[in-house]
């Protein structure tokens, strides 16, 4: 089974924000909720890199795992999903997650957060597909439909990839082979004290 | 814990798959829910889904019960990209949008704009209805009631002040169709005084342009960058403006190893993918590209063949380039000279290269030279005419090429005619109108052939002494078709103008700057027009291609169509039987299909006449066809058999003889029946004794091989093609030549017979001409450097100083030469040391009323912001993200312009940038509340242009915001 997997092509980013624009588009979300966010490096200097960032789906989710109400679950596809019906708005998974993907509707002290809201992949909730009780709740369920998220399918440059690991990064090193230069990426300095010369 | 979802029964394509193989599946918990009666809305709804052939709502929220979603092709709104949006709508909602994976141009990408564009149908800031201004006190009014107001007032300012005392703004977001009625509206009120975006955009290219190689525009493609080995950016910040052309950008550059190189005086987001950056001081254009051509020159790295077969003049270019040494250049720009060096041997070794510009070039007093001067860095490599290199002029709106082609324009009619007395007869046989009655309607023949009021210069038409403005009266009224006003620099001039103005019409989704702007309590009028996904028509995307549209879901609210507002207005003034003559109106609408044929039938010279609405369906329905990097179709397939995606302009011909477009402009490698073509020969056979036609250059398999004038009638006749002639088109030629029928030129012969025959001889009906690299008719025939009228470095000012005034310049005087001037005497320079800037932002687009009232767009930017270097921040003691107060050498005293800093290395010392979206805070005043309730846009904020200053390039009437100063201090 195809495991689910975004790529951010960080020499391709332009911080177009189509992917946050599609993303309220396809889902309805409401003002002051970012499923998904452009994150700049170093902006406006030389070496500025940006990013898209939502929910990594993660293999082993540290939101999952801190859950007191066990609201997550992983997919045949590798999408974490989560509940929002068994969701109690407590935050521990906004502390644990190393992204910032969750978003809470409220902003107060003492609980009320409200449910969280995340990036799905495009695959909905725990209700039946494509049923209005699932849209309302998490939005529309474009992997159920055999589509991929919408925002990486409108990505201006074709940096943001989604789709199965295998398949996006092989894309991705055909990429990097062909540019002949260190991939560019977020980090990749970090990891190997590589300067990138583009 | 949850229990996973593997039990899923299949991976589903479509939902009627799933509903199909449920329905014969066994009692699963969705069969449970329906028969249990529970979650009844919704399921109920999937329940009733008709099956066959109907495709469900598979985006946004899941369709209506019974409803059948239907999928539309549109295309953006925004940049002149030319996305195609797919949209899917159920009862007459657009609930879903899709990418668009077979266009060749954007291949299912957006931007943030373009991701977002089915807000714009929601409306909820749009205008409703028609309103007035009654008192002070906006009110509802009806449509006839505002369209009979309206004209009657006109004809009052009409009999009072002539016909010229109306401005016909119109807009770059029309449709071709919705521009040429605006167009031929104003020509039929009597006035050229109709102008639109591209004067503020790329009124400079266009002129610049077309005095070099003869048609002012992009001569390649976003999808041909692909091809290029060198790839320069000068003042365009296309990571933000063209958000999907770096797509091809990119992705070119990856496959190529190409140099990126971009030339801005900030370190903009394209910037930051480029494999080289250059920092410039703002306004400094042409000492740059003269320094670069100075090492080209140095070191013979020139292309000899190129230049000696195909331009004309190189030499005085020469000449002016040995002025600029490095050390001037770096005097002056502050450039280095082994950078440009490097840059330079780049561009004119590593070919194909391509040069690409956009507003930071082109406004500014000097801009027509700024273009120029590319053009002859691009002819002096030999750049231009093939694959991969060219002039890639980034166009900003949407339709702003093909408004620009139907001239909505002040010095044209549609395609670039002119106004001289051919021109206009020439259209008057296109409408089937008398000359005479049509000249009647100005004020005389000599206003009828003069150009018109710029829009960058309306207001000072409105409010100087009546003396100075040359024509019968000052400005009386503006009719505003989707413009914003704060696009326009000098915004207290214009708030103003538009308190002395007699009459404001403005027709838009929204009430724009226009409305809110100004103390007016009587005689305003909002017209709500829908956008373009509610009309259809077709568009021309920056290279040159048209895409037709459908309408996507019915106009909202109250709103009409600009086509249905022109045809309502002219019959309210009794125009609408002789503009419509040839036009199927239906319930008070012009079809658009109708209006594309009378383009057609008109639009000889610019090649407007190939593209039937038949083919441009015909292309859309075959998106799939067209290569990505080529943009032909297969010979073989269906319907669009080769051609180019879009039938690129020129499209020689009529529909029926089938031209495939132009790819590339001037490419002598095609046959020109295949999209080649050479430089056209418009401006004579000689020039001081030396000839103006190519010499041993010609498209592939000419008969005729060298340089040649364009064709007459006449020149058929020497050559003997003339009997290749049809009947019916000698007939033609012979019934609009009148007595002199060897006189009648390819561009005015409307039986395309002419362009047809020439084709069959393998030449173009143009000419085979020299490009030049001198243009003799232009202000400075040569680029010169000219200091930005309030330049940071007064000391330069002696040596280059701005041009000479100019009493009567489009109708109203050009002092600009004295403002210089008495900036450098007082010292302006001192007071306000931070040179202003302007550009854009992604999410938002062009005045902004459209975006700042998309929820989606504008949550991203919520504040209007100035960018200043850490270091003069720290001077200024100004923290990031504090408010900060900014003034200009124009503002009155004590006013100024309340925005946040943005502390960044992005912008150099000395240096400030402001986005030019923002409107709705005037000096510090928070306008929301003179907006009609509802429709104030979600974010306001300062505009630039209440900060910008005087300065008009004087071929154009260009505006200047990309070079002026101001002072920031903290607030």
């Amino acid at each position: 089974m195809a495991r689910m997997k975004f790529l951010c092509d960080a020499d391709r980013c332009i911080e177009c924000n189509a992917c946050v624009t599609a993303c309220k588009n396809e889902h309805e979300v409401p003002w002051g909720i970012n499923r998904r966010r452009v994150v700049t490096l170093n902006d406006g200097k030389p070496g500025e890199r940006s990013i898209s960032m939502a929910c990594m789906h993660c293999t082993d989710a540290p939101c999952q795992a801190v859950c007191p109400t066990n609201a997550f679950y992983t997919t045949a596809d590798g999408v974490v999903l989560h509940s929002k019906d068994i969701c109690i708005g407590c935050g521990y998974c906004f502390y644990a997650c190393p992204f910032g993907a969750p978003q809470y509707p409220r902003v107060g002290n003492f609980g009320s957060r409200g449910k969280m809201d995340k990036c799905t992949f495009c695959a909905g909730g725990p209700e039946a597909d494509n049923t209005v009780a699932e849209y309302a709740q998490y939005g529309t369920n474009r992997l159920a439909e055999g589509k991929l998220p919408l925002c990486a399918e409108m990505c201006s440059t074709k940096s943001l990839l989604a789709g199965d690991g295998d398949i996006i990064a092989a894309i991705y090193k055909e990429r990097v082979t062909k540019r002949g230069y260190g991939s560019g990426a977020w980090g990749w300095k970090t990891a190997y004290r590589e300067t990138i010369a583009t | 814990m949850l229990i996973k979802r593997t039990e899923r029964e299949a991976r589903r394509g479509m939902l009627a798959a799933s509903l199909a193989s449920q329905s014969g599946g066994g009692f699963d918990r969705r069969t449970f829910l329906r028969r249990s009666g529970l979650a009844a809305g919704a399921l109920a709804a999937i329940g009733t889904l008709p099956l066959g052939g109907v495709r469900k709502a598979e985006a946004g929220p899941p369709a209506p019960p019974g409803a059948r979603v239907t999928t539309t092709k549109a295309v953006c709104t925004h940049c002149s990209v030319g996305c195609t949006v797919v949209a899917e709508v159920a009862n007459g909602v657009w609930i879903g949008q899709e990418p668009g994976w077979d266009s060749p141009l954007n291949r299912g990408s957006h931007c943030a704009k373009g991701a977002a564009v089915r807000e714009l149908v929601h409306g909820d800031r749009r205008l409703r209805y028609p309103i007035k201004m009654v008192n002070g006190q906006w009110t509802r009014v009806s449509w006839d009631q505002a369209i009979n107001e309206i004209g009657d007032k006109l004809v009052a300012i009409r009999q009072k002040s002539g016909p010229d005392a109306v401005h016909w703004l119109g807009s770059a977001k029309f449709s071709n169709e919705g521009a040429y009625l605006n167009r031929k509206f104003a020509a039929f009120w009597g006035t050229n005084n109709v102008d639109h975006q591209a004067r503020i955009c790329h009124s400079t290219t266009v002129t610049g342009v077309a005095n070099t190689w003869g048609y002012g525009a992009q001569t390649n493609s976003y999808n041909d960058i692909r091809n290029a080995k060198t790839i320069i950016f000068m003042g365009s910040n296309a990571a933000e403006a063209h958000p999907v052309s770096l797509q091809h950008v990119l992705s070119g550059k990856e496959l190529n190893r190409a140099n990126m190189i971009v030339f801005d005086p900030r370190m903009t987001r394209t910037a930051a993918h480029a494999t080289e950056y250059v920092r410039f001081r703002s306004g400094t254009d042409i000492p740059v590209v003269w320094g670069m051509l100075w090492h080209i020159f140095q070191n013979k790295w020139e292309d000899e063949q190129f230049i000696k077969q195909r331009v004309f003049g190189m030499d005085d270019v020469r000449k002016e380039v040995a002025k600029w040494t490095p050390d001037e250049v770096e005097r002056v720009s502050g450039v280095p000279g082994e950078q440009l060096k490097r840059v330079a041997e780049m561009f004119a070794k590593q070919k194909p290269s391509t040069f690409i510009w956009c507003m930071g070039a082109t406004q500014h007093t000097v801009s027509t030279a700024n273009v120029r001067a590319f053009c002859n860095l691009i002819l002096a490599t030999g750049n231009v005419g093939g694959v991969g290199l060219g002039a890639n002029i980034f166009r900003g709106h949407c339709n702003v090429q093909g408004a620009t082609d139907l001239g909505l324009d002040i010095v044209t009619l549609p395609l670039y005619y002119g106004l001289v007395e051919g021109a206009w007869r020439h259209w008057c046989r296109v409408w089937e109108v008398d000359y005479n009655w049509m000249q009647a309607r100005f004020v005389s023949k000599p206003m009828m052939e003069a150009p018109g009021i710029p829009s960058t210069r309306w207001f000072d038409a409105a409010t100087l002494p009546k003396d100075q403005v040359a024509q019968q009266d000052n400005l009386k009224a503006m009719v505003v078709f989707g413009h914003g006003g704060n696009t326009i620099t000098r915004m207290p001039k214009a708030a103003e103008g538009i308190e002395k103005l007699e009459l404001l019409v403005v027709a838009d989704p929204h009430p724009t700057t226009w409305a809110a702007l100004s103390e007016r309590k009587n005689d305003t009028y909002l017209l709500p027009i829908c956008t373009q996904f509610e009309c259809s028509g077709s568009r021309t995307a920056s290279n040159r291609s048209l895409q037709w549209y459908e309408r996507v879901v019915a106009p909202i609210f109250e709103s009409k169509t600009d086509y249905e507002v022109f045809y309502l207005l002219a019959k309210k003034l009794g125009l609408a039987e002789q503009m419509f003559k040839n036009i199927k109106v239906e319930n008070n609408v012009p079809v658009a299909e109708d209006l594309l044929r009378e383009i057609n039938r008109g639009g000889f010279s610019t090649g407007y006449c190939g593209q039937s609405p038949e083919r441009l369906k015909a292309h859309m329905r075959n998106q799939d066809k067209f290569d990505l990097v080529s943009l032909r179709a297969p010979k073989d397939a269906p319907e669009v058999g080769g051609d180019y995606y879009g039938l690129p302009w020129p499209c020689w011909g009529t529909p029926a003889i089938r031209h495939p477009g132009t790819h590339q402009l001037y490419n002598t490698n095609l046959h020109v029946k295949d999209g080649g073509g050479t430089f056209r020969a418009r401006f004579g056979l000689e020039y001081q004794g030396k000839t103006l036609l190519a010499e041993g250059s010609y498209s592939k398999d000419s008969e005729l091989k060298d340089g040649y004038p364009e064709f007459t009638y006449g020149v058929l006749k020497k050559l003997g093609w003339d009997k290749d002639l049809a009947d019916a088109e000698r007939a033609t030629i012979e019934r609009i030549g009148g007595p002199n029928p060897d006189a009648v030129g390819w561009a005015i012969d409307l039986s395309g017979g002419i362009q047809r025959v020439c084709l069959e001889h393998g030449v173009i009906h143009y000419g085979n001409g020299k490009a030049r690299a001198n243009a003799w008719n232009l202000p400075d025939p040569i680029p010169t450097h000219r200091e930005p009228i309030y330049t940071p470095r007064p000391d330069l000012v002696a040596k280059y100083p701005t041009y000479p005034d100019v009493k009567a310049q489009f109708r109203v005087p050009n002092i600009g030469f004295s403002v210089q001037k008495a900036a450098v005497d007082k010292g302006v320079a001192k007071e306000f040391p931070l040179i202003l800037t302007s550009g854009r932002l992604v999410e938002y687009e062009g005045g902004g009323e459209e975006t700042r009232s998309n929820k989606w767009l504008a949550e991203l930017q919520q504040d209007a912001f100035i960018e200043i270097n850490p270091a003069d921040a720290a001077a200024r003691n100004i923290q990031d993200g504090a408010w900060v107060l900014v003034s200009g050498p124009e503002m009155a005293n004590g006013k100024v312009c309340r925005v946040k800093a943005l502390v960044t290395e992005r912008v150099g010392k000395g240096v400030s940038w402001m986005p030019f979206h923002f409107a709705g805070w005037f000096q510090n005043v928070d306008q929301r509340g003179k907006y009609p309730p509802g429709t104030d846009p979600i974010v306001l904020g300062e505009s630039v242009n209440t900060i910008t200053t005087y300065g008009f390039d004087p071929a154009t009437g260009m505006q200047e915001p990309k070079a002026t100063l101001c002072q920031i201090r903290a607030a």
